[in-house]
């Protein structure tokens, strides 16, 4: 039940999937948010901490998670063969955009050399800084590839309305509960 | 340890300063900031709220000066500092100072500083006058300065060196600080360098 079969996700899977959702929704929102705060907002210097400590741990989880992603079987993809080449670009492309918006996030706290304290429970140290407008130039692509991630997202999850609801296929059903797994195909 | 390399490198080198003399000499007030050496710091220091003080400086910057003691009233001096090379120790907050709701180093990505008099008051002393641009605005600024020392360095070069700072109000360079207390609507720039004479 923990692990992906041919046939369906694993709990470790589906639960990565779903708390991803949701870091990236919360994530996005809370980044929309809190550039616009006045210097005199009370969340002026929580909303970012929060902001730096989800991101961390979302990083982390992330490699986890492609980790995992790559040493375990994939369940087959439905459809014909061009939509499932699709889905498949899809799918690496929002695994892409999660990298890119969250080194680059990264980036831009870790700039000029600090690391980024997660929580207060630990510190995640600088390792790439010092370049010439690294700040800038890194927050633009943070903007830019949450954005399009967002965007892709949305897409990624209609998708899966439109297999469910209009395609009659078990591929929302697979992502929510790994009984699918045990299943043979 | 001296090699037949390094003889002939001081030969050449010797060469070279018989050959350059009567040209250095020719222009014996004309100096260039040592930047290779980072011998010369643009810094700021302004109030945090009222508590504390933030202290910063510009990093990419290049400099130029006319001194000559004998000739004092045409001393001169300029400057080109790259805004976006701002450093507080804090990538965030550089990135806001840098941000539009500050210097906009976008829109205006260099200050520059070009004097247009200079008047000496006391012994190394002198009050240097100059158009300064910042955030786009050039206004016109005093700022006292001071003789350091000057003589020749242990590399065959000769120095001389300066000090000076002047507060900004930065409401005149279009910055607004409004929303923020009193001791926050100017700051104090501090300069100095040492320039080693072309």
């Amino acid at each position: 039940m923990w692990r992906n079969t041919r046939s369906g996700w694993g709990w470790v899977s589906i639960a990565l999937h779903w708390l991803s959702a949701l870091a990236i929704i919360g994530l996005f929102a809370l980044g929309w948010w809190m550039t616009g705060l006045d210097y005199y907002s009370g969340w002026y210097n929580e909303g970012p901490w929060i902001h730096r400590s989800v991101g961390v741990l979302l990083l982390l989880a992330t490699v986890g998670r492609l980790v995992w992603r790559l040493f375990q079987p994939t369940p087959h993809a439905e459809g014909g063969r061009f939509e499932a080449l699709a889905a498949h670009l899809g799918h690496l492309a929002l695994y892409a955009l999660l990298l890119v918006a969250l080194v680059s996030g990264y980036l831009i706290s870790t700039a000029k050399g600090g690391g980024i304290s997660v929580f207060g429970w630990f510190e995640l140290p600088a390792t790439v800084y010092g370049f010439a407008n690294q700040a800038e130039m890194a927050g633009t692509v943070h903007w830019y590839s949450s954005l399009t991630l967002l965007v892709l997202a949305a897409g990624h999850a209609l998708v899966s309305f439109k297999h469910h609801w209009l395609d009659k296929r078990l591929t929302l059903l697979r992502m929510l509960s790994a009984r699918y797994a045990r299943r043979n195909s | 340890m001296l090699t037949a390399n390094t003889l002939k490198k001081t030969a050449a080198a010797a060469a070279i300063t018989a050959v350059m003399l009567p040209f250095s000499q020719a222009q014996a007030d004309s100096y260039t900031v040592d930047i290779e050496g980072n011998h010369a710091f643009v810094q700021f220091k302004i109030s945090h709220l009222g508590f504390s003080y933030i202290l910063g400086s510009f990093e990419d910057f290049s400099g130029e000066f006319n001194y000559d003691p004998e000739n004092l009233e045409n001393a001169s001096v300029d400057f080109d500092v790259q805004v976006a090379s701002l450093n507080s120790n804090h990538a965030e907050r550089d990135r806001h100072i840098l941000s539009e709701d500050f210097l906009d180093a976008d829109e205006y990505p260099t200050a520059t500083f070009e004097s247009t008099g200079f008047e000496s008051t006391d012994d190394n002393e002198g009050v240097v006058t100059g158009e300064l641009t910042l955030h786009g605005q050039t206004q016109t600024i005093e700022m006292p300065v001071t003789l350091l020392g000057e003589g020749d360095d242990p590399w065959g070069g000769y120095r001389a060196g300066f000090e000076g700072s002047t507060t900004l109000v930065l409401s005149e360079f279009g910055i607004d600080m409004q929303k923020f207390p009193e001791s926050m609507r100017e700051l104090e720039l501090y300069v100095t360098f040492e320039g080693i004479r072309q």
